[in-house]
């Protein structure tokens, strides 16, 4: 590819701005780390980590700026529909928007800060003292990271994937997808792909074998049962879509027949591939939110979990049908009534199990002394706008009726109101409530409610109405619509949600700082007189996170201890045995964005060289030996004495 | 970490080496899925030749018959080759491993050959949906025993030089696992990929 191809997308004002912003915002950090001489700490203390605390703050950050990178899309995309015949962007742009726009929410948001609070909190609750496999963790991050970097570069080298997140072929093959925007797709998937299968191995034998003293699985947290789920789905789905983008590779840059329209291929196989691994998706990144939303109902009640073994049990059925219902996806594509009835009914089964939990939460609450806390706020907001997603969800599991408003924005709108009250109101409860305990100071209540109030009240003024227009026919995808269509309206007032959003979302940002600066600095480990396991350590929580490991009896172990007056983590302390920071994930990840990059534009030579690379650095982790390293008594002594607050 | 349970043989006997005999269990679940999806999507397209070749034309079962051999006996000898493991004979587990990472090469050099031959005869990865589907599992299967042998031969560098302990024992331990793995994944190969394409 020449140079002139590869820097093609800079023909387009926008883009240019956008690298140009970049290029200036990395140029200030660059040179903010070297003036502050702080490279070496950032090194030592972040980037070469493997403490579960911090890569789980790493996950978090890159995924509040992925946020970022996705509002800026709906932004742009809403603004381009806010009047008819609007020249703003061109259909080719739009397309690449709607694409990264969907991407970049499910797999570099949604998902890694949900993995990002699982990181944080898990070890913590069930009183480990970090994951099973510390390096291998801190790997899964890396390449999470490297994947997004990828298709965050494709905007500006190369040109960025057009044919919708879930790139259905034959649109995304090179015939109608040339250049190599969906190679960009395939690679970026694929290596944060690859570290998000690592971590649900990694959370699966944590969870099933690091559990302190006494805590049988039914005794674990919420929040903890819905990550082993969660993690049991990640394993299973995964690899069906590293086969899926494996073969998307081989029919772009091979030649390969899978989903041609010649030679046997098959378009259909892709679809299928895809909502496979995508259905189950959707669960993965709510049923964390689910068990977030357990834990801080019962936490602001002041009242155990209504109904513990029910949601778990509901947890498990659906996860076993989120694997059963992938063909609701694509009614209309030709399959017989007898296909389309069943997978019908499956997906509406899921509405039985969800109800469950709705009941649940509802009768933690009734008679609890409920105090309106933010996370609070947020998961008592949840309630009423998912229910309004689930009946939207049912309405489109009939497939007779889905045949009438399949992509329309209908479906957009009922699926952003499941996934923005199920996923993203979940993970913003869960950062405001976990905050103190990852850094010691809580964040400011007043500018968190203002955030949360611009954001529910924007949410619905921006897709309300899209229901009304997608059930007047209005599709989904499509860049432009003439006057007559009488979309207008709506339209406007649609864009006019989605910037109250956007002022929400700033405001959150704007509480880090503020909070940072004016927030008292917190002692006591348990800011809201909460109940779980991580509430008992110090915070922020020391590198060891428990100086000594409790002994559990019963659910909410910690809860109980308080009321009666014992105290869980008393005890003699013994040298704790940590791992050691390492780079090699850093620099093995790094190898292997340079690997995929070249592999995006078939530069088969550097292919090779890195691939071999990747190789090397295998070896040289199987040969090393590292034996970590001991804290002793008396520092564990200190640090828990000035987490304290004592002198 | 460093706590040695000596009740247990060499590569459980760690919490550590505990925690990654069950990791690797796990990871295991993820590429029977792996493996699953390559089988379905050859399922799928098994009949979708376009103008190329079918199975029945391509099909030899004497290589195959070789490279099941190969395989079946490898899988045999690491068996020993753990077996002898847990006697504590380093030198006769050594030997097990060399004589399975050898079997495993004769099966990669004999699959080479056999992709050569149908690259020959016009049969390549491109030719139709039918053929992209089973060099995909094919070559999926042969890209785990190529980096099986090099996973092997770094353990038993490791073993050759450090000796048995907690750490290596449970390397090679886990590595057999992976190679019965694979042998596994063979045997349906075989039966639904070979035999039901000749029969
Ligand atoms: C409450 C039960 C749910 C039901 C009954 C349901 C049903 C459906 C159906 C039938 C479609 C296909 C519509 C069509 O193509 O015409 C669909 C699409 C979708 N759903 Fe759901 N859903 C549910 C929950 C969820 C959840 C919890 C999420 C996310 C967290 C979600 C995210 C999506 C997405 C992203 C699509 C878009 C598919 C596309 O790009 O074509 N759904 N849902
Ligand atoms: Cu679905």
């Amino acid at each position: 590819m020449s140079m002139d191809e590869l820097f093609a997308p800079m023909k387009e004002p926008m883009i240019l701005g956008a690298a140009i912003s970049i290029v200036v915002g990395a140029v200030a950090i660059v040179a903010g780390l070297t003036y502050f001489k702080k490279w070496g700490w950032l090194y030592k203390n972040w980037l070469t980590t493997v403490d579960h605390k911090k890569i789980g703050v790493m996950y978090i950050l890159v995924a509040l700026v992925m946020l970022f990178r996705g509002g800026i899309d709906a932004l742009l995309m809403r603004a381009q529909t806010a009047v008819p015949e609007n020249g703003l962007l061109n259909a080719e742009h739009y397309n690449e928007i709607f694409t990264t726009h969907g991407l970049i929410m499910i797999i570099f948001m949604a998902m890694p800060f949900i993995i990002g609070l699982m990181n944080v909190v898990v070890p913590l609750q069930i009183g480990a003292r970090d994951v099973a496999f510390p390096r291998l963790n801190a790997l899964s991050f890396w390449l999470f990271a490297v994947g997004a970097g990828l298709l965050n570069i494709s905007f500006i080298i190369g040109g960025s994937p057009n044919a919708g997140w879930s790139a259905y072929f034959p649109l995304a093959s090179t015939e109608f997808s040339p250049g190599v925007g969906n190679n960009y797709y395939a690679w970026s998937l694929q290596i944060s792909g690859l570290g998000t299968l690592m971590t649900g191995i990694n959370f699966i034998t944590t969870i099933m074998k690091m559990r302190a003293p006494g805590m049988k699985l039914m005794k674990m947290p919420m929040f903890t049962w819905s990550a082993l789920i969660t993690n049991v789905i990640i394993t299973f789905a995964f690899p069906v879509l590293t086969v899926a983008l494996a073969m998307m590779t081989l029919d772009r840059q091979f030649g390969t027949k899978f989903f041609a329209m010649q030679d046997g291929g098959m378009d259909m196989l892709w679809a299928n591939l895809f909502w496979v691994w995508g259905h189950p998706e959707v669960y993965i990144v709510i049923l964390p939110a689910f068990g977030i939303f357990s834990e801080v109902i019962s936490t602001f009640s002041r009242k155990n979990l209504f109904g513990y073994k029910s949601m778990v049990m509901s947890m498990v059925v659906i996860s076993l049908l989120s694997f059963m219902v992938w063909v609701h996806h694509f009614y209309t594509m030709g399959h017989g009534v007898m296909v389309n009835g069943i997978f019908s009914i499956t997906t509406m089964l899921i509405a039985v199990p969800t109800g469950v939990k709705i009941f649940n939460w509802l009768l933690t609450m009734r008679h609890g002394k409920i105090t309106f806390t933010t996370p609070m706020l947020w998961a008592l907001a949840f309630v009423p706008i998912f229910t309004i997603g689930g009946v939207t969800g049912v309405m489109l599991a009939m497939a007779s009726a889905d045949y009438q408003y399949h992509n329309t924005l209908f479906l957009v709108a009922h699926f952003h109101y499941v996934l923005i009250p199920g996923t993203v109101f979940g993970v913003l409860a869960g950062y405001h409530f976990w905050w103190p305990k990852i850094f010691g100071f809580r964040l400011n209540e007043k500018l968190g409610k203002s955030a949360f109030w611009f954001i529910v009240v924007g949410f619905n003024v921006a897709f309300f109405p899209l229901f009304i227009l997608g059930l007047d026919g209005y599709a989904r995808r499509m860049y432009t619509y003439s006057a007559d269509t009488g979309y207008g309206p709506l339209s406007m007032v649609s864009f006019i949600g989605a910037l109250a959003m956007a002022v929400g979302f700033a405001l959150i940002c704007y509480n880090i700082y503020y909070s940072f600066r004016h927030s008292p600095r917190e002692t006591t480990g348990d800011p809201w007189d909460a109940r779980s396991l991580e509430w008992a350590t110090q915070s922020p929580v020391p590198e060891y996170n428990f100086a000594i490991v409790p002994k559990i009896n019963q659910l909410d172990e910690f809860w109980y201890a308080k009321k009666e007056g014992r105290d869980i983590t008393a005890g003699k302390y013994e040298r704790i045995h940590m791992p050691n920071n390492s780079g090699a994930p850093l620099w093995m990840s790094g190898v292997m964005f340079l690997f995929s990059l070249f592999f995006v534009f078939s530069e088969w030579t550097l292919v090779i060289v890195f691939a071999i690379a990747t190789l090397g650095f295998m070896a040289y982790r199987s040969f090393e030996n590292d034996e970590g390293h001991y804290i002793e008594v008396a520092e564990i002594e200190a640090t828990e004495r000035r987490l304290r607050g004592e002198k | 970490m460093s706590k040695v349970n000596k009740s247990l043989p060499l590569e459980y006997s760690t919490e550590e080496n505990d925690l990654k005999i069950f990791g690797f269990w796990v990871f295991l679940g993820a590429e029977i899925i792996l493996f699953a999806t390559l089988f379905s999507v050859y399922f799928t397209l098994v009949d979708r030749t376009g103008s190329g070749p079918i199975g029945k034309e391509l099909f030899e079962l004497p290589p195959v018959l070789v490279e099941t051999f190969a395989l079946l006996t490898s899988s045999f000898l690491i068996g020993l080759g753990v077996h002898a493991m847990r006697l504590g004979r380093t030198k006769a587990m050594m030997v097990f491993y060399i004589l399975t990472l050898l079997l495993g090469a004769v099966f990669l050099g004999v699959e080479i050959n056999e992709f050569l031959t149908y690259i020959h005869d016009g049969a390549t990865i491109q030719t139709s949906a039918f053929l992209s589907s089973l060099m995909t599992l094919l070559g999926t299967h042969g890209a785990h025993v190529t980096f099986g042998l090099l996973w092997g031969s770094s353990i038993l560098i490791q073993v050759k030089k450090r000796g048995l302990n907690a750490k290596t024992a449970n390397k090679a331990f886990i590595f057999s696992l992976y190679w019965h793995f694979l042998d596994v994944v063979w045997i349906f190969i075989f039966s639904f990929v070979y035999l039901k394409g000749v029969l």
